[in-house]
Protein backbone atom coordinates (compact mmCIF):
# COMPACT_ATOMS: atom_id res chain seq x y z
CA UNK A 1 0.00 0.00 0.00
CA UNK A 2 2.57 2.28 1.13
CA UNK A 3 5.10 1.57 -2.03
CA UNK A 4 1.80 1.82 -4.17
CA UNK A 5 1.21 5.66 -3.03
CA UNK A 6 5.08 6.14 -3.09
CA UNK A 7 4.70 5.12 -6.89
CA UNK A 8 1.81 7.04 -7.99
CA UNK A 9 3.15 10.09 -5.97
CA UNK A 10 5.82 9.99 -8.53
CA UNK A 11 3.58 9.58 -11.05
CA UNK A 12 1.35 12.60 -9.80
CA UNK A 13 4.94 14.68 -9.55
CA UNK A 14 5.80 13.90 -12.84
CA UNK A 15 2.91 14.68 -14.49
CA UNK A 16 2.26 18.22 -12.86
CA UNK A 17 6.02 18.78 -14.15
CA UNK A 18 4.63 18.25 -17.74
CA UNK A 19 1.68 20.48 -16.67
CA UNK A 20 3.86 23.24 -15.17
CA UNK A 21 6.76 23.07 -17.75
CA UNK A 22 4.88 25.12 -20.59
CA UNK A 23 2.39 27.14 -18.06
CA UNK A 24 5.93 28.52 -16.20
CA UNK A 25 7.55 29.74 -19.75
CA UNK A 26 4.33 31.28 -21.00
CA UNK A 27 3.47 32.99 -17.50
CA UNK A 28 7.25 34.38 -17.98
CA UNK A 29 6.45 34.97 -21.54
CA UNK A 30 3.48 36.82 -19.99
CA UNK A 31 5.45 38.91 -17.80
CA UNK A 32 8.44 40.01 -20.16
CA UNK A 33 5.20 41.28 -22.61
CA UNK A 34 3.48 42.81 -20.62
CA UNK A 35 6.47 44.77 -18.25
CA UNK A 36 7.15 46.88 -21.68
CA UNK A 37 6.45 50.15 -20.91
CA UNK A 38 6.00 49.37 -16.87
CA UNK A 39 2.62 47.69 -15.77
CA UNK A 40 0.22 49.11 -13.22
CA UNK A 41 -2.72 47.01 -11.08
CA UNK A 42 -5.39 48.11 -13.95
CA UNK A 43 -3.42 46.59 -16.65
CA UNK A 44 -3.23 43.39 -15.08
CA UNK A 45 -7.39 43.46 -14.12
CA UNK A 46 -7.73 44.60 -17.68
CA UNK A 47 -6.19 41.50 -18.83
CA UNK A 48 -7.58 38.90 -16.07
CA UNK A 49 -11.03 39.46 -15.12
CA UNK A 50 -14.13 37.95 -16.41
CA UNK A 51 -11.34 35.76 -18.96
CA UNK A 52 -12.03 32.30 -18.69
CA UNK A 53 -8.95 31.26 -20.36
CA UNK A 54 -7.11 33.01 -17.52
CA UNK A 55 -8.89 31.66 -14.84
CA UNK A 56 -8.85 28.26 -16.21
CA UNK A 57 -4.58 28.31 -17.18
CA UNK A 58 -3.95 30.03 -13.49
CA UNK A 59 -6.27 27.38 -11.98
CA UNK A 60 -4.42 24.29 -13.82
CA UNK A 61 -1.01 26.18 -12.63
CA UNK A 62 -1.98 26.41 -9.29
CA UNK A 63 -3.44 23.19 -8.71
CA UNK A 64 -0.22 21.54 -10.63
CA UNK A 65 1.93 23.65 -8.26
CA UNK A 66 0.38 22.96 -5.00
CA UNK A 67 0.92 18.93 -6.02
CA UNK A 68 4.05 19.17 -7.27
CA UNK A 69 5.56 21.55 -4.51
CA UNK A 70 4.19 19.33 -1.82
CA UNK A 71 5.15 16.14 -3.04
CA UNK A 72 8.23 17.55 -3.81
CA UNK A 73 8.58 18.96 0.13
CA UNK A 74 7.87 15.27 1.20
CA UNK A 75 10.59 13.80 -0.64
CA UNK A 76 13.44 16.47 0.65
CA UNK A 77 12.13 16.31 4.17
CA UNK A 78 11.95 12.70 4.20
CA UNK A 79 15.86 12.67 3.22
CA UNK A 80 17.12 15.62 5.10
CA UNK A 81 15.20 14.88 8.69
CA UNK A 82 14.19 11.14 8.19
CA UNK A 83 10.47 12.36 9.11
CA UNK A 84 8.58 9.77 7.73
CA UNK A 85 4.80 8.00 8.05
CA UNK A 86 1.74 9.24 8.35
CA UNK A 87 2.36 12.48 10.33
CA UNK A 88 4.15 13.75 7.13
CA UNK A 89 1.96 12.32 4.73
CA UNK A 90 -1.05 14.55 6.34
CA UNK A 91 1.49 17.34 7.02
CA UNK A 92 2.67 17.41 3.05
CA UNK A 93 -1.43 17.07 2.42
CA UNK A 94 -2.17 20.66 4.86
CA UNK A 95 0.86 22.15 2.60
CA UNK A 96 -0.68 21.31 -0.33
CA UNK A 97 -4.56 22.60 0.55
CA UNK A 98 -3.13 25.77 1.64
CA UNK A 99 -1.11 26.25 -1.89
CA UNK A 100 -3.66 25.45 -3.73
CA UNK A 101 -6.06 27.47 -1.24
CA UNK A 102 -4.09 30.37 -1.71
CA UNK A 103 -3.20 30.19 -5.02
CA UNK A 104 -7.25 29.93 -5.81
CA UNK A 105 -7.99 33.00 -3.28
CA UNK A 106 -5.15 34.96 -5.46
CA UNK A 107 -6.86 33.79 -8.58
CA UNK A 108 -10.31 35.13 -7.52
CA UNK A 109 -8.97 38.40 -6.76
CA UNK A 110 -7.86 39.05 -10.16
CA UNK A 111 -10.29 36.67 -12.66
CA UNK B 1 56.62 4.47 8.48
CA UNK B 2 57.71 1.57 6.52
CA UNK B 3 60.08 1.27 4.01
CA UNK B 4 60.57 -1.35 1.72
CA UNK B 5 64.09 -1.84 -0.46
CA UNK B 6 64.44 0.66 -3.69
CA UNK B 7 64.91 -1.61 -6.61
CA UNK B 8 62.62 0.25 -8.99
CA UNK B 9 64.90 2.19 -12.22
CA UNK B 10 62.35 3.84 -14.01
CA UNK B 11 60.66 6.53 -11.36
CA UNK B 12 56.97 7.15 -11.90
CA UNK B 13 56.59 10.98 -12.30
CA UNK B 14 60.07 11.66 -11.69
CA UNK B 15 59.62 9.81 -7.97
CA UNK B 16 61.63 7.56 -7.07
CA UNK B 17 59.43 6.57 -3.54
CA UNK B 18 55.84 6.42 -3.58
CA UNK B 19 54.54 7.14 0.09
CA UNK B 20 51.20 5.46 0.90
CA UNK B 21 48.31 6.11 3.36
CA UNK B 22 46.67 2.86 4.04
CA UNK B 23 43.79 2.73 6.03
CA UNK B 24 44.43 -0.42 8.79
CA UNK B 25 41.47 -1.77 11.14
CA UNK B 26 37.82 -2.80 10.46
CA UNK B 27 35.24 0.18 11.33
CA UNK B 28 37.42 1.89 14.03
CA UNK B 29 40.93 2.00 12.50
CA UNK B 30 43.92 4.55 11.41
CA UNK B 31 46.12 5.45 8.25
CA UNK B 32 49.52 3.87 8.21
CA UNK B 33 52.09 5.20 6.29
CA UNK B 34 54.46 2.83 4.28
CA UNK B 35 56.82 4.05 1.72
CA UNK B 36 57.99 1.73 -1.39
CA UNK B 37 60.02 2.09 -4.52
CA UNK B 38 58.03 4.20 -7.30
CA UNK B 39 58.45 1.79 -10.51
CA UNK B 40 57.57 2.64 -14.34
CA UNK B 41 53.74 2.23 -15.17
CA UNK B 42 52.71 0.28 -11.80
CA UNK B 43 49.27 0.07 -10.68
CA UNK B 44 47.86 0.93 -7.51
CA UNK B 45 47.22 -2.97 -6.93
CA UNK B 46 50.82 -3.52 -7.52
CA UNK B 47 51.52 -0.78 -5.38
CA UNK B 48 49.70 -2.15 -2.49
CA UNK B 49 50.90 -5.92 -3.10
CA UNK B 50 54.53 -4.80 -2.67
CA UNK B 51 53.25 -3.58 0.62
CA UNK B 52 51.92 -6.70 1.52
CA UNK B 53 55.20 -9.25 0.20
CA UNK B 54 58.01 -6.99 1.46
CA UNK B 55 56.08 -4.61 4.26
CA UNK B 56 53.04 -6.06 6.26
CA UNK B 57 52.13 -9.24 5.11
CA UNK B 58 49.09 -8.55 7.29
CA UNK B 59 47.83 -6.38 4.91
CA UNK B 60 44.46 -7.55 4.11
CA UNK B 61 42.90 -6.64 0.58
CA UNK B 62 41.32 -8.38 -1.97
CA UNK B 63 42.17 -9.22 -5.25
CA UNK B 64 42.30 -11.99 -8.08
CA UNK B 65 42.40 -11.29 -11.73
CA UNK B 66 44.76 -8.63 -11.81
CA UNK B 67 43.40 -7.63 -15.79
CA UNK B 68 40.08 -5.96 -14.59
CA UNK B 69 37.39 -8.95 -15.47
CA UNK B 70 37.14 -9.71 -12.06
CA UNK B 71 35.67 -7.01 -10.11
CA UNK B 72 37.68 -7.65 -6.83
CA UNK B 73 40.09 -4.92 -6.05
CA UNK B 74 38.10 -2.08 -5.82
CA UNK B 75 39.04 0.39 -3.11
CA UNK B 76 38.69 4.40 -2.28
CA UNK B 77 42.29 5.83 -3.85
CA UNK B 78 42.66 9.36 -2.61
CA UNK B 79 38.50 9.40 -1.95
CA UNK B 80 37.73 8.16 -5.04
CA UNK B 81 36.54 4.77 -6.06
CA UNK B 82 38.45 3.03 -8.78
CA UNK B 83 39.43 -0.57 -9.72
CA UNK B 84 42.80 -0.61 -8.84
CA UNK B 85 44.56 -3.49 -11.41
CA UNK B 86 43.50 -1.10 -13.84
CA UNK B 87 44.45 2.32 -12.12
CA UNK B 88 48.07 3.33 -12.30
CA UNK B 89 49.93 5.14 -9.96
CA UNK B 90 51.30 7.91 -12.18
CA UNK B 91 47.19 8.50 -12.99
CA UNK B 92 46.20 9.08 -9.17
CA UNK B 93 49.70 10.28 -7.29
CA UNK B 94 49.56 13.64 -5.62
CA UNK B 95 53.01 15.46 -4.30
CA UNK B 96 54.12 11.52 -4.48
CA UNK B 97 51.32 10.21 -1.96
CA UNK B 98 48.36 7.72 -2.21
CA UNK B 99 45.62 7.24 0.52
CA UNK B 100 44.09 3.86 0.03
CA UNK B 101 40.60 3.03 2.16
CA UNK B 102 38.11 0.61 1.73
CA UNK B 103 35.14 1.03 -0.11
CA UNK B 104 32.47 3.44 1.18
CA UNK B 105 29.32 2.58 2.21
CA UNK B 106 30.09 -1.60 3.02
CA UNK B 107 31.20 -2.66 6.16
CA UNK B 108 34.71 -3.07 6.51
CA UNK B 109 36.49 -6.77 7.23
CA UNK B 110 40.03 -5.85 7.93
CA UNK B 111 41.82 -2.76 6.14
CA UNK B 112 40.70 -3.05 2.36
CA UNK B 113 38.27 -5.81 2.74
CA UNK B 114 34.84 -4.92 2.60
CA UNK B 115 31.81 -7.23 3.43
CA UNK B 116 30.18 -6.68 0.06
CA UNK B 117 27.10 -9.10 0.88
CA UNK B 118 24.53 -5.92 1.13
CA UNK B 119 25.77 -4.98 -2.40
CA UNK B 120 25.17 -8.03 -3.84
CA UNK B 121 21.59 -9.13 -1.60
CA UNK B 122 20.39 -5.92 -3.51
CA UNK B 123 20.77 -7.39 -6.86
CA UNK B 124 18.61 -10.34 -5.49
CA UNK B 125 16.44 -7.61 -4.02
CA UNK B 126 16.06 -5.41 -7.37
CA UNK B 127 14.71 -8.57 -9.39
CA UNK B 128 18.09 -8.89 -11.14
CA UNK B 129 17.67 -12.49 -11.51
CA UNK B 130 16.72 -13.72 -15.16
CA UNK B 131 12.85 -14.65 -15.87
CA UNK B 132 12.75 -17.24 -18.74
CA UNK B 133 9.67 -16.47 -20.68
CA UNK B 134 9.74 -20.58 -22.53
CA UNK B 135 9.36 -23.98 -20.41
CA UNK B 136 11.28 -26.75 -22.01
CA UNK B 137 13.47 -26.81 -24.65
CA UNK B 138 13.12 -24.26 -27.07
CA UNK B 139 15.11 -22.99 -30.48
CA UNK B 140 17.10 -20.14 -29.50
CA UNK B 141 15.60 -16.88 -29.60
CA UNK B 142 16.88 -14.68 -32.01
CA UNK B 143 17.51 -10.99 -30.76
CA UNK B 144 17.79 -8.41 -33.02
CA UNK B 145 20.82 -6.24 -32.41
CA UNK B 146 19.80 -3.06 -33.79
CA UNK B 147 16.67 -3.43 -32.06
CA UNK B 148 15.99 -0.27 -29.41
CA UNK B 149 15.75 -3.32 -26.49
CA UNK B 150 18.63 -5.10 -27.92
CA UNK B 151 20.62 -1.66 -27.73
CA UNK B 152 19.07 -0.03 -24.61
CA UNK B 153 20.47 -3.72 -23.16
CA UNK B 154 23.81 -3.37 -24.35
CA UNK B 155 24.53 -0.29 -22.90
CA UNK B 156 23.80 -1.70 -19.31
CA UNK B 157 25.69 -4.98 -19.59
CA UNK B 158 28.98 -5.32 -18.85
CA UNK B 159 28.81 -5.21 -15.51
CA UNK B 160 31.50 -6.70 -13.37
CA UNK B 161 30.12 -6.33 -10.05
CA UNK B 162 33.06 -4.29 -8.64
CA UNK B 163 30.68 -1.86 -6.25
CA UNK B 164 32.77 1.34 -7.30
CA UNK B 165 28.98 2.72 -8.61
CA UNK B 166 28.06 1.86 -5.11
CA UNK B 167 30.77 3.12 -3.24
CA UNK B 168 30.32 6.50 -5.60
CA UNK B 169 26.86 7.09 -4.74
CA UNK B 170 25.91 9.35 -2.30
CA UNK B 171 22.15 8.17 -1.93
CA UNK B 172 23.62 4.89 -1.26
CA UNK B 173 26.02 6.39 1.50
CA UNK B 174 22.65 8.15 3.14
CA UNK B 175 19.79 5.53 2.74
CA UNK B 176 21.44 2.00 3.38
CA UNK B 177 18.12 0.67 1.84
CA UNK B 178 18.26 2.43 -1.20
CA UNK B 179 19.26 -0.47 -4.29
CA UNK B 180 22.14 1.22 -5.15
CA UNK B 181 23.28 1.69 -9.31
CA UNK B 182 24.41 -1.69 -9.74
CA UNK B 183 21.29 -3.79 -9.20
CA UNK B 184 19.27 -0.92 -11.00
CA UNK B 185 21.55 -1.21 -13.76
CA UNK B 186 20.91 -5.27 -13.80
CA UNK B 187 17.40 -4.12 -13.52
CA UNK B 188 17.00 -2.33 -16.78
CA UNK B 189 19.21 -4.81 -18.64
CA UNK B 190 16.35 -7.47 -18.04
CA UNK B 191 13.91 -5.34 -18.94
CA UNK B 192 15.19 -4.67 -22.23
CA UNK B 193 15.63 -8.55 -22.48
CA UNK B 194 13.30 -9.58 -24.72
CA UNK B 195 13.42 -13.53 -23.76
CA UNK B 196 12.75 -11.99 -20.12
CA UNK B 197 9.01 -13.28 -19.19
CA UNK B 198 8.54 -10.74 -16.82
CA UNK B 199 8.90 -7.47 -17.36
CA UNK B 200 6.43 -5.68 -14.96
CA UNK B 201 7.46 -8.21 -12.06
CA UNK B 202 10.74 -6.51 -12.77
CA UNK B 203 9.43 -2.87 -12.79
CA UNK B 204 7.17 -3.69 -9.34
CA UNK B 205 10.65 -4.30 -7.50
CA UNK B 206 12.38 -1.45 -8.59
CA UNK B 207 9.69 0.69 -8.14
CA UNK B 208 9.67 0.50 -4.07
CA UNK B 209 10.67 3.42 -1.43
CA UNK B 210 14.18 3.13 -1.90
CA UNK B 211 14.39 1.75 -5.58
CA UNK B 212 15.16 3.89 -8.39
CA UNK B 213 13.06 7.00 -7.33
CA UNK B 214 15.03 7.78 -4.80
CA UNK B 215 18.07 8.37 -7.55
CA UNK B 216 19.04 12.30 -7.87
CA UNK B 217 20.53 11.88 -11.16
CA UNK B 218 24.36 13.00 -9.18
CA UNK B 219 25.93 10.72 -12.23
CA UNK B 220 28.61 10.09 -9.78
CA UNK B 221 28.18 6.22 -10.37
CA UNK B 222 28.52 6.76 -14.32
CA UNK B 223 31.30 9.20 -13.86
CA UNK B 224 33.29 6.70 -11.82
CA UNK B 225 32.27 3.57 -13.41
CA UNK B 226 35.60 1.18 -14.80
CA UNK B 227 33.37 -0.19 -17.40
CA UNK B 228 32.14 3.37 -18.46
CA UNK B 229 28.64 2.36 -17.84
CA UNK B 230 25.80 4.52 -17.10
CA UNK B 231 24.12 3.48 -14.19
CA UNK B 232 22.01 7.20 -14.03
CA UNK B 233 20.74 6.65 -17.48
CA UNK B 234 19.39 3.20 -17.22
CA UNK B 235 17.78 4.43 -13.59
CA UNK B 236 16.20 7.23 -15.75
CA UNK B 237 15.06 4.52 -18.21
CA UNK B 238 13.32 2.64 -15.16
CA UNK B 239 11.40 5.46 -14.51
CA UNK B 240 10.42 6.50 -17.46
CA UNK B 241 9.12 2.66 -17.88
CA UNK B 242 7.42 2.53 -14.40
CA UNK B 243 5.87 5.98 -15.39
CA UNK B 244 4.64 5.05 -18.16
CA UNK B 245 3.34 1.21 -17.00
CA UNK B 246 1.80 2.96 -13.96
CA UNK B 247 -0.53 5.10 -16.94
CA UNK B 248 -1.15 1.79 -18.37
CA UNK B 249 -2.42 0.30 -15.01
CA UNK B 250 0.18 -2.37 -15.36
CA UNK B 251 1.62 -2.11 -12.12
Amino acid sequence: MAQRMELWLYVVQRLTAMILAPLVLLHLGVILYAIQGGVTGEEILARTQGSLAWMLIYGLFVLSAGLHGAIGLRGIVRELLGWNGPSLNLAALCFAAGLIWLGLRALGAVT
Amino acid sequence: MTSADRTATAPVNGLTTLKLSIWRGAEEGRFEEFEIPAEDRMTVLDAVTIVQRKLDPSLSYRFACRVGVCGSCAMMVNGTPRWTCRTHVSKVVRDGQITLAPLRSLPVIKDLATDMSAFFEKNEKAGGRFVPSQEGHRDIVSVDPKSRQRKRADAAIECIGCGVCYASCDVVAWNKDYLGPAALNRAWSLVNDERDGDKAGHLQKVAVDAGCHACHSHQACANNCPQMLNPTASIAGLKREIFAAALKGEL
